[in-house]
Parts: structure tokens; C-alpha cells; sequence
């Protein structure tokens, strides 16, 4: 099926809320496009590709809701879709927190459609893996990867007059390449909605290159260390933090955003005074939807300022409950930086240990954020400001808000894995004991 | 109608409701919708028209799956419903083999015009990724089975109990942790309907009827003098059961510290306990760390199982296919071939089983129409065999796939999924507490907390539920802020001792996550209480 134009997304919606007879009623309709291929051993292990449409029905009577989805379009089915959830919603519970609908909202228009990657097919996404095949081959190395691209669009509208549509493309790469002999292994990851501004060549030889320099890594003791953060490392680990800037389960009590004897941490200086968070729908390196999904705008956030925590994400439900304005969290998180490359941290630095990135990252304790996790594909000693040697993988034992109290320098920001994040320079670090995996 | 009897209450449009992932392209449905059947006669002339599609376009290997699968999840917060979600996925797989080369498409469109095209598109597929392709794919070869059939042994299928009578059972749960002194608590029952139909161009027509369920909670108390919150989460295993696993006997239960359980669940006994041990957590002194001998009940010991055992006997990984993603595997094919590779000592069997009962692997047949077995993977502490599928059996020598094949759904291709992976009983009668007299210094862990692992399966870090200190023999108390870490092979190799079967119990996975795109399987590990000796224990406690 076809990804919809706003007009023809909008003429549908309309036609399926003009047969409501509910006392509120919100439709959704969905599609995506994409395809994918998976290789290892430099050869392709598996492909596929993927085309699909729905369209939802949320009815609601009181605060009773019901739900009925669809995949047909003609007449006689929409008809069906929404006597189907007004049926339901007659049968529901009352759901306390039921929230009455917004009415109309002006959302900006986003920058997440690339025709481009829209275009893309088997054969274009044949010819980029080929391209990160050479390069393995070539070097006498073994790649694994994935490549894959989407082209979306979400809609909804309401009996409210609220109607937001949004389309997006993306392409994704990642690729692990090691050496015949598995002692080096090296890694790259990169998203953009851009296919223009995806080199798989140039990506696939920065892990060819860690695959190299990795071989024959030396044991160091474990223990706290400086550690440069390549920024797919620094996401991987705060990644994990930013589900936490909710103020529901601060003001519950369960979270590392609870304040001792009640209530949150919200004006508290959390993290050091080089730490600022936001995020922003319109960063042109980091485009999102603008708006969310309960029908509110995405707008600038700032999250973090100068280390002390400014916003909480509000759902309208808490918000209402709490007498504040409802903030939607965003994914296109950014953590600010300066102009430091990953070069220049490396330089400035005396004796630390270099990460590309961390792998299996786990809670260890919600109330601390103590996570768990390794580094993986490319772990190095660092002495007077240059790169030693390769050194064995390491187990680590950190909390994110620990880490960002020991931000030594943040480099400059680049996308990655969840955001626009920084290499980061962080002092003690804690490594708890060594992997012999590569 | 007869919906009287049905609660009804969803929302996945602007996202009103907590839903777990079903899935890319799950759609929600009138429960009663979830008991209709589609005819075997219209799937086998659907599948039909892909194999013939394919091979008209030149593939010289076919296989059709035309699944419907089925979710039902209800959850509870405190006093409240938060959402009774019933959802459909319903769709064609076709997986191809054109120029020596995979090719798979799909499509959610079940009519004969869009199966022959997407089949049309799976060759294409498959004829652009030839041209880079290296070796060509070789497949084991696998008889046709004809048209027949497999289905979950159940009592009761879940999606037939009304799900008011679910609601009202989950919210008795929060009402006796609430009562009991809980601050909140979340109490959730997912029930799974996979009707897979394969063919291929072997000659096999397969119809399964595969169910599955999942009763949890999580218990939390908060103390707001001190800000220290704990949980404690159902001791629950996900099952390949209908809805008599909620009925248990008291057969079932298993007595100690806390009460434990075996085949059937008492989700209302559970929770009382579950109140009872998270608020002596709350003054639980914390743990020293250093060297313990780690006494652990299966509740805890099967995520052991799944990570430092089942995933590294992954052939797919071994040989690199995981490599960018999950990763590879410490147990190469040199120390299989050598048949000497000591991955435990000789008290260590692990039993790889398609077959078993009540556990969540168990099906008849593969997603590519293999029939499922048993077989050893680790032999008295000897790593002697792997997990495997049709076009990688030929590596380790196999003439035949040990039907390991799973996709999550119609539209996930399908790959090399772990099997459920057990360690067999003591054969001598040993029991918990005979076991845990033996120990001077250790720990006996219960439930499955926090776990992290390494890509190749050495390094490996794991918490629990609740951990109780064992002195001179003796259970001492409560321990908080306990993680072990050690050496895959060090640690089997540290195995002490096993129980014997009367204490065998099943712990397992509903999301076993793997593959790119991701894809989540379901899967069960069997043991009996465990002792390990000398396991390196820290201290998780830190301030922020």
C-alpha cells in the first residue's frame, strides 16, 4: 500500500469520524514501507521487505472507551470499524484517568520526509551493502550487518477538530567487521532520515580499522579510570536516564528523580555545571514529529541547564492532577557540548582508556541507576594523549548520574544512537572486572 | 452479540494506555473475534498459490506461512484497569530460494492476487542480494510431512475465560498487596494464540495451534523517611499452558522461605508473600562482598541457563550470523570438535527439548517444517553438541535441521531460535534444605533480577529477587544489594551439587530478544536448585 499524502490521509480520517456517533471519537491511520537486508560472513543471510496500512478507532461515551482497528478501506469496512469500538466502548470500565480530547492544535511542519531514502529499493540497498562488503573483503575481514530503510506516515484526527500528520524516512546502518583470527572487532552504527548523508563506505572503514587495531588487546587491571566516550558509547549508557525525567514516578516515589521525604528533584543540581539537556523537534541534524502522542505540541525543552534538572515530563493526566502544563518528552534528546573532536579529548588526555561502545546494559538498582554493562569493538589505553595499545574488554558498574558528575570535557555533538550526544571525557569511571570476550 | 460477559477497554491510538509490544502489526480485536478459525482447506489454497507464484518466477525452494497471531493482555494498577488489549496480527510470510540466495516478503493483504505478488517480490528480493552474494545457501534436506497437524496440550484456553473474571483476579491481587501494605502494584495476565500454517515445496502442510501464558506482578514499597523504595516481583513462570496454569494445587507449591512453584501458579498466595518479603527489604542489611557459595532455586538459576548456556550453543552465533548484533560465541567449533572442551564438571548435563510439555518451546514442528526433538548439548561437563537449522546443519555434519527455526511473526523471517535448554536433576535424592546444612559461607538466591552478559558468553553479572544469607549451615537473614559475577566456565565448573527431580522446576522467557530487525521469542529452562562454590559476590549499594 501506498504511504498517503496529507490530503489523502485527511480525506479518509473525515469520512471515517462522519459515521461516529459517539460522544467523542479519535481515529488514527498508519502506514509504513521498507525494506531490509541482514549479511554476515560477508554474504547476505537475510532480506525482506515490508508494506503496510492501518487505520484505529478510539470511541468514547463518558469516560468509557473502546478500540477497534482495520486494514480495509472501502466503505462498508470503516462503517464496520467504528460501530465495532462504540460497541465496546458502551461495554467498557470507566477509566479514571480518561482525558477529554484536545480540540484543534497548530503543529509546525516537520523535516523528517527525505525522498531520497523514500526511493530506495532492493537494488539500492543491494549496492550499499556490496559497497560494505569490499571494504571487509579487501582487508582479508569478515563483516556482519544490517541495513535498512522506512518510509512512514502516521495521522489522526478527532471530532475535536484536532488533525496532525506526519511523514518520515529513515535509513539505518550498522556493521561489525572482525579479523579471520576473532581477536579484533570492530563497530559503526548511524541513522539519518537522509540517505545522502549516509557513507557505508567510510563507516565500514572505521570498523575495519577498529577490527585491526583491536587485535591482540592487553589485560589492564579493572578499576576507576578517566574514560573517553565515543558518543555511540555515551548514548548507549544514557540512554537509559532520559526515561526517568517523569515526573509521575518522581512524585510516586520510585524514581532517582524522588526527592527524600516526598516530591521530586525538579531545581535540584543533579549532574555537574557543564551538563545541559535538551530537545528540540526542528534540530535540523535531529528531526522529529512535532507532535506527540497524546495530541500535544513537541516544542523545545530544555531539560538540563548549568546540571540542575529545569523539566520533568508531565503526561496531561499528572499534569491536570498536579495543577502544572503537560510537557511531552521527546526523543530527539541533545546533550550540549563544545568543539573538542574525539582527537582533541584524546590529546588533552594523560592516562584514561578509550570507548567505541558499551553492549548489554542492564539496571542494577532503579533507585541509584546503577547499571551494568561491557564495553565492546574497540576498547583502548590512552597515555599522554595518544592511543597505546587495545586492551581487553571490561565489565562496568556506573550510574549515569554519577557519570555526569564527573564530566571532565564534552566534545562536539554528533548523531547518534538516541540523540545529538558529545564525545564525553569522564574521570572515575567504574570498570569491575575483565571479559575475555571480543 | 454475547459481549455482556467481556470487558472491553483499549486505546492504541494517541497512546492512552500502557501496552506491551505485540509487535509491528498487531491490530485490536473484539475478544470473541480471537476464538474464530480459518479453515485449513482456504489456508492450504493460499499457500498453494505462493509456492506456485514463487517457482513460476524461478525459485528453486518455497516456504509459506500464513499466521495468525493472537494477544490478549490485561493489566491492573492499584484499583484501576489500565487496559484490556485483545489484538490480531494476520499475515503471509514467504520465504524464497532464487540464484542460490534468500528472499522473503510479506504482506498483511491475505488475498490470492497480493500472495502472488508478494511472492513475486520475495524472488526479486532474492535476485538482487545474488549478486552479492558469496556462497550459496544449502539447505538440509527435509521429507514432506503432508498435511498435518499440532497443538498445545491445554485444560482451559485462556482467550474462552471471560476476561471479567481476569480483571476481577488481577485486581484482588493489588487489593491483597494494597492491604498487606504494598505503596503500589501492577499485576498483568498475557495470554498467546500463535495459529501458524506452513508449507513448502517439500511437501509439508503444517496447521498448529500454539498457545501460551503469563501471570505477573510487581510489588512496590516505598519508606518516604528514608526515600528508599524496593519491589518484589511474582515468582510467576511464563508457560506453553492454557489458563490451568492459575489453578494450583498444593502439590504445586513449594515450601520454604518463601513459597515457590511447580507446574501450576497461586497468583493470590504469591502476592501475599510478595508484600511480606518487599518490606523487609526495605531494613535488609546489605551485602559483603567477596567469595559465597550460591545455593539457587530455579526461580533464579533458568535466566542463568539462558544466558551462559543457551545462547553461546547457538550455531548461527557460533559461526558469526548474530555478529553484529547479539554476538558470537566463546564455545567455537574447535572445542566441539576436540569433545573434550570442559564446559562444567561431570555433574553438568544440558538437555536441549522441543518436546517438552507445559514448557514454552514445545511446538510439533519448526517455522520450516522440521519436526521437534531432544538431544544433549553438554554431556556429563562435555560440550557436545549445538542448535541448529536447515541451512547451517551441514556445518556441524548433520544431514538433518534440529528444527530450531522460529520467526515471531508472519512477517519476520524466520531463523535460528534457542530451544528450551535444561539442566538435568541430581540423580542422587538431594533436597533444598540438606543442601543448603552443607554450606558455611553463602547465599541462596530466589527470582530473576538484574543480568548482563557479554557477546562471546564468558563475563557474566546477575541479581535476584531476594537473597538470604546461609551461616554454618543456616538460613541468617536478608541480604540486599547482591549481584555475582563470574566465567561461564568457570562458574559450571564450580557446580557443588544438584537436586533431585521432585525439586525440577520451569522458569522461562516470553521475550527472548534477537536478530535484525529484532524478534522476540519464548522459551523455558528446567533445573533443580543449584549449588556453586566460590562465586565472586558484590555490593551494589551506592549513593547519588
Amino acid at each position: 500500500m501506498a504511504i498517503l499524502s496529507k490530503e489523502e490521509a485527511q480525506a479518509i480520517l473525515k469520512k471515517v469520524l462522519s459515521y461516529s456517533k459517539a460522544e467523542s471519537c479519535e481515529v488514527s491511520l498508519n502506514g509504513s514501507n521498507g525494506g531490509n537486508i541482514r549479511y554476515a560472513r560477508n554474504a547476505v543471510s537475510t532480506a525482506g521487505q515490508i508494506n503496510v496500512m492501518s487505520l484505529s478507532v478510539n470511541s468514547t461515551f463518558g469516560k468509557k472507551t473502546g478500540s477497534a482497528s482495520i486494514n480495509e478501506f472501502d466503505d462498508a469496512s470503516l462503517k464496520k470499524v467504528v460501530s465495532r469500538a462504540e460497541e465496546l466502548a458502551m461495554l467498557a470500565p470507566e477509566n479514571p484517568e480518561f482525558m477529554p480530547l484536545l480540540g484543534a492544535q497548530t503543529f509546525p511542519e516537520s523535516a523528517t520526509f527525505n525522498a531520497t531514502t523514500a526511493a530506495m529499493t532492493p537494488d539500492t540497498r543491494a549496492e550499499m551493502v556490496g559497497k560494505s562488503l569490499s571494504i571487509a573483503k579487501a582487508a582479508g575481514l569478515d563483516a556482519a550487518g544490517f541495513l535498512e530503510n522506512s518510509t512512514r506516515f502516521n495521522s489522526v484526527m478527532n471530532s475535536k477538530g484536532l488533525f496532525a500528520y506526519n511523514k518520515s524516512s529513515n535509513v539505518s546502518f550498522s556493521v561489525t567487521i572482525r579479523n579471520k583470527e576473532g581477536t579484533g572487532s570492530g563497530y559503526v552504527e548511524q541513522d539519518f532520515n537522509d540517505l545522502n548523508k549516509m557513507d557505508v563506505l567510510a563507516l565500514s572503514k572505521i570498523a575495519a580499522s577498529k577490527a585491526t587495531g583491536s587485535a591482540g588487546a592487553k589485560a589492564i587491571e579493572p578499576g576507576k579510570y578517566t574514560v573517553i566516550l565515543e558518543p555511540l558509547a555515551a548514548s548507549d549508557i544514557l540512554s537509559n536516564m532520559f526515561r526517568g525525567f517523569d515526573a509521575r514516578s518522581a512524585d510516586e516515589g520510585r524514581s532517582f528523580m524522588s526527592k527524600k521525604g516526598g516530591g521530586t528533584r525538579l531545581g535540584e543540581q543533579l549532574f555537574s555545571q557543564n551538563v545541559n539537556i535538551y530537545s528540540d523537534p526542528m534540530n535540523p541534524e535531529l528531526p522529529s514529529a512535532t507532535w506527540s502522542g497524546d495530541g500535544l505540541t513537541l516544542k523545545k525543552t530544555q531539560w538540563v541547564e548549568k546540571g540542575i534538572v529545569k523539566n520533568l515530563s508531565y503526561s496531561r493526566f499528572w499534569a491536570e492532577k498536579k495543577g502544572v502544563e503537560p510537557i511531552p518528552f521527546s526523543r530527539s534528546i541533545v546533550i550540549e557540548g563544545g568543539t573538542q573532536s574525539l582527537q582533541d579529548l584524546i590529546k588533552s588526555t594523560e592516562k584514561g582508556i578509550l570507548v567505541t561502545r558499551f553492549w548489554y546494559i542492564r539496571s542494577v538498582d532503579p533507585q541509584t541507576l546503577l547499571l551494568t554493562g561491557l564495553t565492546r569493538d574497540g576498547t583502548f589505553y590512552i597515555e599522554n594523549g595518544e592511543i597505546k595499545f587495545p586492551i581487553k574488554n571490561f565489565r562496568f558498574n556506573e550510574s549515569p548520574i554519577i557519570m555526569l558528575n564527573n564530566v571532565e570535557a564534552l566534545g562536539k555533538p554528533v548523531r547518534t544512537g538516541s540523540g545529538m550526544i558529545p564525545p564525553m571525557k569522564i574521570k572515575d569511571f567504574t570498570f569491575s572486572s575483565l571479559s575475555d570476550a571480543i | 452479540m454475547k459481549r455482556k460477559d467481556f470487558l472491553y477497554l483499549s486505546g492504541l491510538g494517541m497512546g492512552a494506555l500502557v501496552l506491551p509490544d505485540f509487535g509491528a502489526y498487531a491490530n485490536p480485536i473484539d475478544p470473541l473475534q480471537a476464538l474464530d478459525k480459518i479453515d485449513v482447506k482456504i489456508k492450504k489454497e493460499l499457500a498453494d498459490v505462493a509456492l506456485n507464484a514463487a517457482k513460476a518466477k524461478g525459485a528453486s525452494y518455497t516456504d509459506v506461512r500464513i499466521g495468525r497471531y493472537l494477544n490478549q493482555f490485561v493489566s491492573t494498577r492499584d484499583k484501576r484497569v489500565q487496559g484490556v488489549a485483545n489484538t490480531e496480527s494476520f499475515g503471509v510470510g514467504i520465504r524464497v530460494i532464487a540464484n542460490g540466495c534468500w528472499g522473503f516478503a510479506a504482506t498483511n493483504n491475505v488475498t490470492k492476487e497480493s500472495i502472488a505478488k508478494t511472492a513475486e517480490e520475495a524472488v526479486a528480493v532474492a535476485k538482487a542480494n545474488a549478486k552479492i552474494q558469496g556462497e550459496p545457501v544449502q539447505l538440509a534436506p527435509q521429507k514432506g510431512f503432508g498435511e498435518v497437524s499440532w497443538k498445545t496440550p491445554l485444560e482451559i484456553n485462556a482467550f474462552e475465560v471471560p476476561i471479567k473474571e481476569k480483571v476481577d483476579l488481577l485486581l484482588n491481587v493489588n487489593d491483597i498487596a494494597m492491604q498487606n501494605g504494598a505503596s503500589f502494584v501492577n499485576a498483568a495476565l498475557f495470554a498467546v494464540n500463535e495459529q501458524k500454517y506452513f508449507a513448502s515445496t517439500d511437501g509439508s502442510y503444517i496447521d498448529q495451534d500454539i498457545h501460551r501464558i503469563y501471570p505477573s506482578f510487581g510489588v512496590t514499597v516505598i519508606d518516604r523517611a528514608s526515600g528508599k523504595f524496593k519491589t518484589q516481583s511474582s515468582l510467576s513462570s511464563p508457560m506453553g499452558m492454557g489458563y490451568e496454569y492459575m489453578n494450583a494445587s498444593p502439590e504445586d507449591k513449594v515450601s520454604g522461605v518463601i513459597t515457590r512453584y511447580k507446574g501450576r501458579y497461586d497468583i493470590l498466595g504469591d502476592v501475599k508473600e510478595a508484600t511480606r518479603v518487599a518490606k523487609e527489604k526495605i531494613n535488609a542489611k546489605t551485602v559483603e562482598s567477596g567469595k559465597y557459595d550460591l545455593v539457587l532455586d530455579p526461580s533464579h538459576l533458568w535466566l542463568t541457563i539462558h544466558e551462559s548456556v543457551g545462547h553461546p550453543t547457538e550455531l548461527d552465533r557460533v559461526l558469526g550470523y548474530e555478529a553484529n548484533y547479539a554476538g558470537t560465541s566463546f564455545l567455537t567449533l574447535d572445542k566441539w570438535k576436540a569433545k573434550n572442551f570442559k564446559f562444567g564438571n561431570d555433574k553438568v548435563n544440558i538437555i536441549a527439548d522441543k518436546t517438552q510439555i507445559g514448557s514454552l518451546g514445545a511446538v510439533g514442528y519448526d517455522d520450516e517444517g522440521v519436526k521437534c526433538g531432544k538431544w544433549n548439548l553438554i554431556k556429563e561437563g562435555i560440550l557436545v553438541n549445538y542448535q541448529t537449522i536447515r541451512d547451517q546443519a551441514h556445518i556441524i555434519g548433520l544431514k538433518e535441521s534440529q528444527g530450531c527455526c522460529y520467526a515471531q511473526g508472519w512477517n519476520d523471517v524466520q531463523f535460528q531460535r534457542m530451544p528450551n535448554v535444561s539442566l538435568e536433576s541430581g540423580k542422587a535424592k538431594l533436597s533444598v534444605e540438606e543442601m543448603i546444612k552443607d554450606v558455611e559461607k553463602g547465599i541462596y538466591i530466589i527470582g530473576d533480577g538484574s543480568y548482563s552478559i557479554d557477546q562471546q558468553r564468558y563475563n557474566f553479572q546477575f541479581g535476584g529477587q531476594l537473597y538470604y544469607e546461609i551461616k554454618n549451615g543456616k538460613i541468617a537473614g536478608m541480604l540486599n544489594d547482591v549481584a555475582y559475577q563470574s566465567n561461564t566456565q568457570e562458574f559450571w565448573n564450580s557446580c557443588a551439587a544438584i537436586c533431585d527431580e521432585s525439586d525440577y522446576r520451569l522458569g522461562g522467557s516470553f521475550n527472548d530478544g534477537k536478530g535484525q530487525p529484532g524478534q522476540s521469542s519464548a522459551v523455558s529452562h528446567g533445573s533443580a536448585t543449584t549449588r556453586f562454590n566460590g562465586v565472586n559476590v558484590i555490593n551494589t549499594a551506592r549513593k547519588i
